[in-house]
């Protein structure tokens, strides 16, 4: 019962004395907000940059473990055949149970704009290849496995090659002549992907399964798929060893099988993101060190302003104890309101930030990330609790009779 | 007895300088209902006799007990309460807090209470007020109190919490004669009503001389001021008569 008193005693006399303070607790305040919201925005641009940067690298290497093989027959110096190396592939991802695999092949067309005939990239993979590459559309969706049937091969294009087509909406099924085959060949455009504002090259994605469609049979045995599989990345360079060793042990002795990782993570001995997680956290901590400063000289002048005060409430019965919650409570309260606000000014600085210069340097710009709000949330009531502590002993050091003739 | 000081004496070192001895052998003994004034020079220990009285100070020497337990053998949180429970502090200086109401600052003493003291402090805190005639001045904040109407709150705030000691430190110091005779008229009603025993340290005759027991502090020795009780007793005849009730309500400047 005397904790419940206690409880709701310190409160009631917080209360108090931040509307007795409240321009002092107001600019305390400021100063507490404004680097809560400057610590909260660092923190979340930066995971926003990061995630953007790991994301822009995901579309490159792919996810990691990102694995790719290769097939070539050391005696012919050309590639085995296509139907043999498809069938140890299928049996080797079967066997390890990998889930996310894909053919891919680069190659090239012609297609028919209004502006004439001109040249595309043409990239063919297997559906997963779309999850693997953590491709995303502007408009339309990613291949699945029904899109194997259709009798016109879907494709999906860049930006570019779309605007390059008139920018046809793509629920008018706008299609385009390929004119590089050996036979006429239409294709459906199904989705867009976005394009990058130096990307001025006309590009399209289609299937692995209709490639005999896009190029002349005679020129099939040409093509050399890449084999590519999104593997854990805990035991992805001992798996990788495995399915290289029984890919190379299915194609017979003379075909050699190599076997890559080419997910960022591989780049190098250390993390790529290294530097931009030092980087942040570093800046992160110099603001919360100045908030912190700040905060506890104004705690530290205000005390001292305060002896009298103190000194009276101890002569009525107030113990040491009761002093330090109460001064400690003051700052822990306060700095956590700070705390809301400057997450809640970070948050539209964020907004903001997205809207106009993110926009400009990434494609996709995350949600504003929970983890920064709980930690500029965190952040604020540790140092409130910090910068409270320092006042809270001196004002329970403080001498009852010096302080009331203070 | 309510409290009583044997062979109380109070030593502040001082660097470069022999012990400076601000209390020597202080006995007293005070009853709830006694009336005791205590009277000295500057500098004689008189704030340093009210705070060891008061619950604040520990002699450096000899025992404080109240109610017969000695408080040598407290500790200071319990100490911490019992001041709170019993003793009530009226300064010189009003010592309200600033930028508080009257009725707020009535009521800080009351936050340390427990129990209805404490949830029910609001309601306690205006009774005591409108006894001590600042029943419309409750919103008031101290700087638009006049001193008398300070001190009544100080009064009030010292007094919420039914203590059965009341300390007053030169309470009408910072008053002008005739506030301060209502001052003081008004802190014997309150403690005669209550049956708190009031101890006042004053420079005053005047108001030494409304006390029943009257005591000198000179140079750290507390001594029976029979001399100061009769010149008191001729000082007083002059007091200005007490204040009606009205004048009370009203307050004074």
């Amino acid at each position: 019962m005397r904790l419940w008193t206690e409880i709701v005693g310190a409160i009631a006399e917080a209360w108090q004395e931040l509307r007795i303070h409240r321009t002092r607790v107001l600019l305390s305040l400021i100063g507490v907000g404004v680097a809560v919201a400057a610590l909260t925005t660092v923190v979340a641009a930066g995971a926003i940059v990061q995630q953007a940067q790991t994301e822009t690298l995901e579309r490159q290497g792919g996810r990691p473990a990102h694995v790719t093989l290769n097939a070539y027959d050391t005696a012919t110096g050309q590639q085995p055949d296509p139907e043999l190396i498809e069938a140890a592939f299928q049996r080797v991802a079967e066997r390890y149970d990998i889930g996310w695999t894909s053919r891919t092949f680069g190659l090239g067309a012609r297609v028919q704009t209004p502006y004439g005939v001109v040249d595309a990239g043409l990239s063919l993979a297997d559906p997963d290849w779309g999850v693997m590459h953590r491709a995303e559309l502007v408009e339309g969706e990613w291949f699945t496995d029904r899109d194997a049937l259709r009798l016109a091969p879907p494709v999906i294009v860049n930006e570019y090659l779309w605007r390059q087509l008139g920018s046809p909406p793509l629920s008018s099924h706008p299609t385009i002549d390929v004119v590089s085959g050996d036979r006429p060949l239409t294709v459906v455009v199904v989705g867009i992907v976005p394009s990058p504002l130096w990307d001025e090259y006309p590009q399209m994605h289609g299937l692995t399964a209709h490639m005999d469609r896009f190029i002349p049979r005679e020129e099939l045995q040409y093509q050399w798929p890449q084999l590519e599989l999104w593997l854990p990345v805990d035991n992805a360079d001992a798996l990788m060893e495995v399915v290289r060793r029984d890919m190379a042990g299915a194609l017979g002795e003379d075909v050699q099988v190599d076997a890559w990782r080419d997910d960022y993570l591989v780049w190098g001995a250390s993390d790529p993101l290294e530097f931009v997680r030092l980087l942040v956290a570093g800046v992160g901590i110099l603001i919360l060190l100045l908030g912190a400063l700040g905060l506890l000289n104004i705690a530290l002048v205000t005390i001292k302003y305060r002896i009298r005060e103190i000194g009276i409430r101890r002569s009525f019965g107030a113990g040491a104890g009761r002093v330090f919650f109460g001064v400690m409570m003051e700052s822990v309260v306060a700095t956590a309101v700070a705390g809301v606000a400057g997450v809640a000014l970070s948050v539209l600085a964020v907004r903001i930030l997205s809207a106009t210069l993110l926009a400009e340097i990434v494609q996709d710009v995350p949600a504003f990330p929970l983890d920064a709000a709980i930690f500029g949330l965190v952040v604020s009531v540790a140092v409130g609790a910090l910068a409270g502590l320092l006042p809270a002993l001196f004002a329970v050091r403080v001498k009852v009779i010096d302080a009331i003739r203070y | 007895m309510l409290l009583s000081l044997r062979g109380v004496t109070r030593t502040v070192e001082l660097p470069d300088a022999p012990p400076l001895e601000i209390l020597r052998g202080v006995d007293l003994d005070i009853d709830e209902g006694d009336h005791l004034s205590i009277v000295g020079r500057s500098g004689s220990g008189k704030s340093t006799l009210l705070n060891i009285v008061g619950l604040i100070d520990t002699p450096t020497s000899g025992e404080v007990e109240l109610d017969g337990v000695p408080l040598s053998s407290v500790g200071t949180g319990r100490r911490d309460r019992l001041r709170g429970r019993n003793v009530g502090f009226v300064f010189q200086q009003f010592n309200l807090l600033p930028g508080r109401t009257a009725l707020e600052n009535a009521e800080t003493a009351l936050l340390y209470a427990e129990g209805r003291q404490f949830w029910q402090r609001r309601r306690i805190a205006t009774a005591m007020l409108e006894r001590v005639g600042l029943g419309d001045r409750l919103d008031s904040t101290s700087d638009q109190l006049s001193g008398g109407e300070q001190q009544r709150v100080a009064i009030a705030r010292a007094l919420v919490r039914g203590p059965r000691l009341i300390l007053a430190d030169e309470p009408t110091g910072a008053l002008d004669v005739e506030t301060g005779a209502s001052i003081m008229q008004l802190l014997i009603e309150v403690a005669r009503s209550t049956g708190a025993a009031l101890i006042t340290i004053t420079h005053d005759p005047n108001v030494a001389g409304l006390a029943s027991r009257h005591y000198r502090l000179d140079r750290g020795v507390l001594a029976d001021d029979a001399q100061g009780l009769l010149a008191a007793a001729g000082v007083a005849r002059q007091l200005p008569p007490a204040p009606s009730p009205a004048a009370i309500e009203g307050g004074a400047s």
